[in-house]
C-alpha cells in the first residue's frame, strides 16, 4: 500500500501529472482550474522541469507543443473560454502528432458564463472543436483518486500514440477535496527513443500507424509542419495523401481502441433501466442505482472514462437489452446526441440540468420509475 | 565562396517566392550570419509562423518547425524552456509578428527571452493576395485598401524597445552586407533580439502601387533608408516615410531561462 494524501483534485491532477512524467507546463490563469498551473509552478522546479505563465491560452498551448517537441513531456490547464483558444493549435497537435496533455476543468458556458459553476458543456468541444476530421482521446475521470491515476493513464496515451489527450475535469472535482492512495507500481511509458541515420531519417515514417517522430536537438535534423505532409515531414497536399493521411490518424486510434477505451458497469449486470453519465454526474448515477437495485428495479450504470473515443460498442450491447436508457449530463444532452446514432431513439431518456448544480440521485430515481 | 549547400535543403529549391523577392535575400543573410557563429547545425532551431516569410524554415537544414499564423514566437519559447542549450531563431513577417501575433512578440521581448527574431518586413500580406499589414505606409494601396490605406502603421523597432528586447536593429533588402551583420550581432545576443528587415513584395505591393519590379521596389527602399546617425541630424517633417536603419539598442540584462534556472530553481532546491 502507498501512502494515503488527502488532495484537491486540481492538486492531484498537477501531481499526477509530476508522477508522470511532466517536465514542462505553460499555462494561463482561468477559473477554476488556476490551481493546476499554481502546483506545476511550485513542483516542476523542484522535478527537473520547468514552468512558464504565458501571456494568454494560445501562448500556452503553442508553447507547450514547442516544448514536447523538444523532448520534454508538456501539459497545459484552462477551462471553457481557454480551451477555445486552443482549438486551432490542438489541431496542430494532432496533424503534427505531439504528444501533450490539455486539461480542461469545465465551467458554465457559453461565453465567460459561469465561472465558478460545475457543467459538462464542453463534451462535443473536446471532440469536435478544432477544425476538420480528427480522431481525438478524450478522458473524463470522476472522483481525485481516479484524477491521479486517470492524468497518468493521459500521458501514456500520449506518448504510446503521439497523440494530443484532452483531459476533461469537472469544476466541482477541481475544487473538491478526497483521499488519494499513491501507489508505487505505476506504468509510466517514457518518450520513444528515436536513433537513426541523419541524411536517412523520415520523422513520418508510420510503424504500426504511429510515427516514429525524434525529439529536436538530438542529433536528427528533421521539419514539422501542420500542413499534410509525406513521412520526410515537408508538405505533400496531394489529394491521395490527404485521404491517406487522414485514414491512417482515425485508424491508428481505432484499430487500438482496446488499448484506449475504459469504461465501468455498476449495478445489475443486464439491466432494465441502464443510466449513462460521465464525471462527477455518474457518481450521483451510481447512488441511485444502488437505492433503484435495493428496491427491487434492474437498474445499472454505464461510466464512460474515455468519452473519446465514445464506447459505443459496448454500450450499443447493453441498450440493446434494456427496456430505457436514461441518460444523465449537465449539459443540454451533448452525449444523449452521440448515443442517438447507435441506440433506438424511443429507448433514449435524456435527463439534463443546467443550473450550476449536480442532477441528484433523487431526481434521477424520480425518472426512472416515471419511464418504466 | 561561401557554401550554401552546407545550410540549405537544396532538394527543396527553387523555393515557392516569387522572382527578385526580397525573402531569398534575407534568408541569405541569416545563414550567413548563422555560419559566423560557427554552431553545429544539430544545435540550430529555426521556427516560423505562417505567410511567405515562413516558408524559409523548409529551406534551412536545420531542426526545422513550421507553425500557426503568429505563433512561431510561443511555439519557440517552449522549445527554450525545455531545451535551452538549442539555438533558436524565428523567421517571421510583419502580419505574422505584428498583427495576429502582436501579444506574443512584446511578451518574449519582456522577458528577455533567447530568441533572435528575424522579421521580414514587405510591408502586406503577400501570400493571401496583398491585404494591408500593420506596416502598411498610409496612403498606399493594398486589396483591402481600394481607396488608399488609412492606417497608422507600428514602428516595429520602437515597438521590441518599448517591450524590453536586448537587442533591436533594422536593415534593408538594399542593404544585405549590413542586414547580415545585424542578425550576427541579434545571434551573438545572449537575450530577445529583433531584426527587422525591409523587404520588397513587387508582386502584391508593388504592382498596386507603381512599382511593378523587383528593382523598382528595391530603388524604392533604398531611396528611404537613412542611417540613425544620419537620421539623428534630420527634422522630424524630413524623416516622414523614411527607413532609419541601424542597431537601436544592444545592452545585457540577465536571460530568461537562465534567470529561471538561477533562481527559481534553487529556491525550489532542483536540478536541471
Amino acid at each position: 500500500m502507498g501512502d494515503i494524501k488527502f488532495l484537491q483534485g486540481n492538486e492531484a491532477c498537477a501531481l499526477g501529472a509530476v508522477r508522470a512524467g511532466l517536465r514542462f507546463f505553460g499555462g494561463y490563469p482561468i477559473t477554476p482550474s488556476s490551481e493546476i498551473a499554481e502546483q506545476c509552478a511550485r513542483l516542476l522546479p523542484q522535478a527537473g522541469g520547468r514552468f512558464i505563465q504565458m501571456e494568454d491560452e494560445i501562448a500556452s498551448i503553442a508553447s507547450i507543443i514547442g516544448g514536447s517537441l523538444a523532448g520534454a513531456k508538456s501539459m497545459t490547464a484552462t477551462s471553457g473560454p481557454g480551451f477555445s483558444l486552443m482549438q486551432e493549435a490542438l489541431g496542430y497537435g494532432i496533424m503534427a502528432e505531439i504528444p501533450f496533455v490539455v486539461i480542461n476543468v469545465m465551467r458554465g458556458g457559453p461565453s465567460t458564463g459561469h465561472p465558478t459553476g460545475p457543467s459538462q458543456g464542453d463534451i462535443m468541444q473536446a471532440r469536435w472543436g478544432t477544425h476538420g476530421d480528427h480522431p481525438v482521446i478524450a478522458l473524463y475521470p470522476e472522483s481525485v483518486p481516479e484524477t491521479y491515476y486517470e492524468i497518468i493513464r493521459a500521458f501514456n496515451l500520449s506518448e504510446r500514440f503521439r497523440q494530443p489527450v484532452v483531459f476533461l475535469m469537472d469544476e466541482i472535482l477541481g475544487k473538491m477535496n478526497e483521499s488519494v492512495e499513491i501507489r508505487d507500481d505505476i506504468e509510466i511509458i517514457p518518450r520513444k527513443k528515436i536513433t537513426g541515420e541523419p541524411s536517412q531519417y523520415a520523422p513520418y515514417a508510420i510503424k504500426d500507424d504511429v510515427p516514429q517522430t525524434a525529439n529536436y536537438g538530438e542529433g536528427l535534423r528533421f521539419h514539422v509542419t501542420g500542413l499534410f505532409h509525406d513521412e520526410t515531414g515537408f508538405p505533400d497536399v496531394s489529394g491521395e495523401n490527404i485521404q491517406k493521411s487522414i485514414d491512417r490518424m482515425f485508424r491508428k486510434i481505432a484499430m487500438h481502441e482496446d488499448e484506449v477505451a475504459k469504461w465501468e458497469e455498476t449495478g445489475a449486470s443486464e439491466p432494465d433501466v441502464l443510466l449513462v453519465s460521465v464525471g462527477i454526474q455518474a457518481r450521483s448515477a451510481k447512488m441511485a442505482c444502488k437505492e433503484l437495485n435495493r428496491e427491487g428495479i434492474s437498474a445499472g450504470v454505464f461510466r464512460p472514462v474515455t468519452v473519446w473515443p465514445f464506447p459505443e460498442k459496448r454500450l450499443a450491447e447493453l441498450a440493446r437489452k434494456a427496456r430505457k436508457v436514461l441518460i444523465i449530463e449537465m449539459n443540454k444532452g451533448q452525449l444523449a446526441d452521440e448515443c442517438r446514432k447507435f441506440i433506438s431513439g424511443d429507448k433514449i431518456v435524456a435527463l439534463n440540468q443546467l443550473n450550476s448544480e449536480m442532477i441528484s440521485p433523487e431526481e434521477i430515481m424520480s425518472t426512472v420509475k416515471g419511464v418504466l | 565562396m561561401f557554401d550554401y549547400a552546407k545550410y540549405l535543403r537544396m532538394d527543396k529549391l527553387p523555393h515557392i517566392w516569387c522572382y527578385g523577392c526580397g525573402n531569398g535575400i534575407i534568408l541569405k543573410g541569416a545563414v550567413r550570419a548563422i555560419d559566423r557563429m560557427n554552431w553545429d547545425k544539430d544545435s540550430v532551431m529555426a521556427v516560423s509562423g505562417i505567410g511567405c516569410s515562413s516558408r524559409a524554415t523548409g529551406y534551412v537544414d536545420f531542426n526545422s518547425l513550421h507553425t500557426l499564423h503568429g505563433r512561431a514566437i510561443p511555439f519557440a519559447t517552449g522549445i527554450k524552456m525545455a531545451k535551452p542549450e538549442l539555438n533558436v531563431i524565428v523567421f517571421t513577417g510583419d502580419g505574422d509578428a505584428t498583427a495576429i501575433g502582436g501579444n506574443h512578440f512584446i511578451h518574449a521581448a519582456r522577458r528577455n527571452i533567447d530568441l533572435t527574431v528575424v522579421l521580414f518586413n514587405n510591408n502586406i500580406y503577400g501570400m493571401t493576395g496583398g491585404q494591408y499589414s500593420p506596416t502598411t505606409p498610409q496612403g498606399y494601396f493594398a486589396s483591402t485598401a481600394p481607396y488608399g490605406h488609412i492606417d497608422p502603421s507600428f514602428d516595429i523597432v520602437q515597438l521590441a524597445m518599448g517591450s524590453g528586447a536586448t537587442f533591436v536593429a533594422r536593415s534593408t533588402v538594399a542593404n544585405p552586407r549590413e542586414m547580415e551583420k545585424f542578425i550576427h550581432e541579434g545571434l551573438k545576443n545572449k537575450g530577445f533580439s529583433l531584426i527587422e528587415v525591409v523587404s520588397n513584395c513587387h508582386e502584391r505591393f508593388g504592382k498596386r502601387n507603381k512599382m511593378k519590379s523587383p528593382y523598382e521596389m528595391i530603388e524604392w527602399i533604398r531611396s528611404r533608408a537613412v542611417s540613425k546617425a544620419k537620421a539623428e541630424t534630420m527634422e522630424p517633417e524630413e524623416l516622414e516615410g523614411k527607413i532609419v536603419t541601424g542597431i537601436f539598442r544592444q545592452e545585457t540584462r540577465p536571460e530568461y531561462v537562465e534567470t529561471y534556472d538561477r533562481l527559481v530553481v534553487q529556491k525550489a532546491g532542483g536540478g536541471n
